[in-house]
């Protein structure tokens, strides 16, 4: 067991080098120069040479990555080539918002699609099974700005009971934390529930056909308490994968709804250090959230063989 | 002591309009073992269910089901069937590799059903009683080192052991009636015997009565006081086991018995087979038979002729290499030498990787016109083998030569040539086939720079030797039964007309009618088309029947190899012998 963890960090840490390789070329090879991009058109080729030696853009790539990725593993992401201030302060602050916000969203995600998926799955011939069923095709057609449109304009627009946008860090204030958390992380939450319950609907109705729910109910569990004792821990497999996906997806999804909520997370940072030409800046979000999806897939992994006992000695 | 436990009364299962079985009796009397037998579609997994109230949802059945002290069962709640299962009525399935929740130790599994019926109250006491009762009880079904065993995972047990896990929990609560759909089906021979020995010796010694569902005529003889023959849902005849099988009555009790024995018509020296139009002929058709029926085309009975038997030998001690099935003389049509294979199973990036032998050095020859059979138990080597002789994998050193031509070693582009020599009919008729194809698509997939036209009158003229109608050529597999699509991959493997046939367990999946009407099929085809067979098999009794010469495998090598009469009568290795003796046999009671 203890090998097993220790090869999967070791599987963990070559992905992260080996995206950091690939993120740090990527971004080197893009056309256009960083010093020319902030001179602007008319700076003389001596004065851009000047800045290239001074942000060290001269130097060869090998040496330049070596000093990025150990910076990038000290917490040094580099100075902003536009603010000239430190990135990393930046880059930790608007990813704490993010992580809360699209922490809120999977839970609510979670807590709609579990309860509702096992239902649709359960009462499938029965008027409400269907019905919750149609409901979550409608949820998955909502695209989530528009989920968050309608939610500003009801609670905010019409009803003024939450803030249509902004953002307050829960140690300032918590209750207005709160307050700003609850729409931007419901229009994440809950469009990504709709998906997300379709896949616990499959998996439970998958659950339902095995034979060892007969079993279950042959040893005279009544079919609701085979469902609880055997079927939901064995539908949340699949359901765990998907979260995880689902997971990596609203991390990306999230900068449409920063917009829309004016949230300082990852999504808004990102778009203005593009719009600002920002490489240094592009590079150390793109490397930020690229280790955030492979933690998360570590935490998928380390989930799946605490509730599946095949994957701890398959491996 | 012949009180009855269990009475069943006209018991009728509707599937919507459909009824599917019409109108049932049965009584089984305390601590009697009541044998339910029948083919697929007979309706005896339904009788069961319908038994326990576990009947799938668009499933109901009507008539009673008298349980003693309880009264009629059917209609009652959910509640008060919960109630019944897994105490008084107890049931061990077929499928032992996905009837236990994989997630869930074993143990946990037998104390849960012994927590479920006996003081649910006591929380703390009772669970700490029932962990300990279920160690025991996985003893009781000799499972070693039970108190590991209770700790395990399902998917760290064999199948036997966990149908032994199954047994375990279906006996925990000493039930009045244990119903065993098929418990043996899937589990290899010398598993399945020790299986069926325990589940006697533990109905036996808690007078349990028991119902056992089988297709296997020598599996309920082993096990059974009386027996039901269900025929497309009617008992067509019922009575002590001893008289069904050596006085049958009615023409299709008399036909299975038969085909079961693969008892051969001493006039032809065919199989005997109960005749089914549905089968051959129109596969929308009605699927009745014995008493209507007309006599099958006869073909001439010609069985070929039997090759001079080759040496009868066995592995020597210390493991090292011989040639089995070699004839001096006679150039060999297949020829295998020293062939192995390691399997590396990859351990992720950084994981280590382990090598697992599947076959540790084989070598045999098969000469033209020989059927060649190869037993052995699931993990001997005998699928590897199969995979290596047909191409479809690459032995990891030694030498495959068919007609002198090597093919280990070789590239796929290289290997055309092999796939028209060499053909496979698999086991599953119902996986092997394309379902969006239509059957003169597949049976004509492997023909090239043939003309339409030729192409259509070469698989009707294959169709017809198989016994199946020109019009069978527009339709899709899933309008076809199992045999039919038997037929159907056979007419497709033959197309290409190869030299070499190669059946993998090409009849297991098959019910026993239609197993005899298969294997007489392929006689015949063997000798219009002049075709050499490998046929590998578990069932030692079709290899028996089926084949001329017979090796025997375990543990990735060939130990045994001879004339099928002289391995059969005279085992020379160990294994042989263990294998023959686990083999139910019909005269068994």
């Amino acid at each position: 067991m203890a090998l097993t963890v220790a090869r999967r960090l070791g599987e963990f840490v070559l992905a992260v080098l080996v995206a950091s390789i690939v993120v740090f070329a990527l971004l080197s090879v893009l056309p256009g120069d960083p010093a020319r991009a902030q001179l602007g058109l008319d700076a003389t080729p001596d004065e851009v040479q000047r800045l290239r030696e001074q942000l060290g853009l001269d130097r060869p790539l090998p040496v330049r990555y070596l000093e990025w990725i150990t910076g990038f593993v000290r917490g040094d992401m580099g100075i902003s080539y536009s603010s000239r201030t430190p990135i990393a302060p930046q880059v930790l602050d608007a990813l704490q918002v993010s992580l809360l916000l699209v922490g809120a969203g999977i839970l609510i995600a979670v807590l709609i699609a579990l309860p509702l998926g096992t239902i649709a799955a359960v009462r499938q011939h029965h008027w409400d099974g269907a019905l919750l069923a149609g409901l979550s095709q409608i949820g998955i057609s909502v695209p989530n700005f528009l989920a968050g449109l309608i939610l500003v304009t009801v609670f905010s627009v019409r009803l003024g009971w939450l803030p249509s946008g902004g953002w307050t860090a829960p140690a300032d204030d918590p209750l207005d934390f709160l307050r700003h958390l609850i729409l931007p992380a419901l229009s994440l939450g809950l469009v990504r529930g709709a998906i997300l319950s379709r896949y616990t609907r499959a998996a439970v109705l998958d659950i339902q056909r095995e034979d060892f729910m007969r079993t279950a109910r042959a040893k005279g569990l009544t079919p609701g308490a085979a469902m609880r004792r055997h079927g939901i821990r064995n539908a949340l497999v699949p359901v765990i994968t998907v979260t995880g996906v689902e997971f990596s997806a609203l991390i990306i999804g999230a900068v449409v709804i920063e917009t829309v909520f004016v949230v300082p997370g990852m999504g808004s940072l990102l778009l203005r250090s593009v719009a600002n030409r920002d490489l240094g800046e592009v590079q150390a979000i793109v490397m930020v959230i690229v280790v955030l999806v492979l933690v998360v897939n570590l935490l998928v992994d380390v989930v799946h063989s605490i509730v599946d006992p095949r994957l701890r000695s398959a491996r | 002591m012949s009180e009855a436990l269990l009475t069943v009364q006209d018991l009728r299962i509707h599937s919507g309009e459909h009824e599917l079985v019409h109108g049932l009796d049965l009584t089984i009397d305390r601590g009697e073992r009541v044998g339910l037998i029948g083919e697929s579609g007979s309706g005896k997994s339904l009788t069961c269910l319908s038994l326990m109230g576990l009947l799938p949802d668009a499933v109901t059945a009507t008539g009673t089901v008298d349980l003693a002290g309880e009264g009629d069962l059917l209609g009652r709640s959910e509640q008060a069937w919960s109630r019944l299962r897994g105490d008084r009525l107890a049931m061990v399935f077929q499928e032992p590799m996905t009837a236990l929740n994989p997630l869930m130790r074993v143990g946990a599994q037998v104390a849960e059903i012994i927590d479920l019926h006996r003081g649910g109250g006591r929380a703390g006491a009772g669970r700490r009683d029932s962990s300990a009762r279920a160690v025991e009880l996985l003893a009781g079904v000799q499972l070693p080192d039970p108190a590991r065993a209770a700790h395990a995972y399902p998917h760290e047990l064999s199948g036997g052991q966990r149908q032994r896990v199954m047994l375990a929990m279906a006996m925990a609560n000493t039930p009045d009636l244990l119903l065993a759909d098929e418990p043996t089906t899937a589990l290899d021979a010398t598993v399945q015997g020790q299986v069926l020995d325990l589940m006697r010796a533990q109905v036996r010694d808690a007078g349990t009565s028991l119902l056992f569902i089988t297709h296997d005529l020598g599996v309920v003889a082993s096990i059974c006081d009386r027996v039901l023959i269900l025929r497309h849902g009617e008992v067509v005849e019922t009575g002590e086991i001893d008289r069904v099988f050596s006085a049958p009555q009615h023409p299709y009790t008399k036909a299975l018995l038969a085909a079961s024995a693969l008892r051969t018509d001493p006039t032809s020296g065919r199989l005997v087979t109960i005749i089914d139009t549905s089968d051959p002929s129109d596969p929308s058709g009605p699927a009745d038979s014995v008493d209507r029926a007309p006599a099958p085309v006869a073909r001439p009975a010609v069985r070929p002729t039997v090759p001079t038997p080759g040496p009868h030998e066995v592995i020597a001690a210390d493991g090292s290499s011989l040639v089995f099935n070699r004839t001096a003389g006679v150039a060999p049509l297949l020829a295998v030498t020293e062939a192995t294979r390691t399997y590396t199973r990859s351990g992720g990036p950084l994981g280590r990787s382990v090598r697992v032998e599947a076959l540790k050095g084989v070598s045999f020859d098969v000469r033209p016109g020989q059927r060649f059979g190869i037993v052995g138990e699931s993990g001997c080597g005998k699928s590897t083998l199969l995979r290596i002789l047909t191409g479809l994998d690459a032995a990891t050193s030694g030498s495959v030569t068919v007609e002198g031509r090597e093919i280990v070693g070789q590239r796929d582009s290289r290997l055309r040539w092999l796939r028209s020599a060499v053909q496979i009919v698999f086991q599953d008729p119902m996986g092997s086939l394309d379902p969006r194809m239509r059957v003169l698509d597949i049976v004509s997939e492997p023909l090239r720079g043939v003309t339409r036209d030729e192409r259509y009158e070469r698989v009707v003229e294959l169709l017809e030797q198989v016994g199946l109608p020109r019009s069978a050529t527009d339709r899709f597999p899933h309008q076809f039964s199992g045999g039919q699509r038997q037929r159907i991959a056979i007419a497709r493997a033959l197309i290409t007309r190869p030299r070499l046939l190669v059946a993998d367990e090409a009849v297991s999946a098959l019910d026993v009618s239609v197993r005899a009407q298969v294997l007489n099929l392929l006689d015949d085809l063997m000798v219009e088309h002049d075709l050499t067979m490998v046929f590998v098999s578990h069932d030692l009794h079709v290899v028996r029947h089926a084949c001329d010469t017979v090796a025997v495998m375990n543990a990735g090598r060939i130990v045994e190899c001879g004339p099928t009469q002289a391995v059969f009568d005279n085992p020379l290795h160990r294994y042989t012998a263990e294998l023959l003796r686990a083999v139910p046999r019909l005269d068994a009671a």
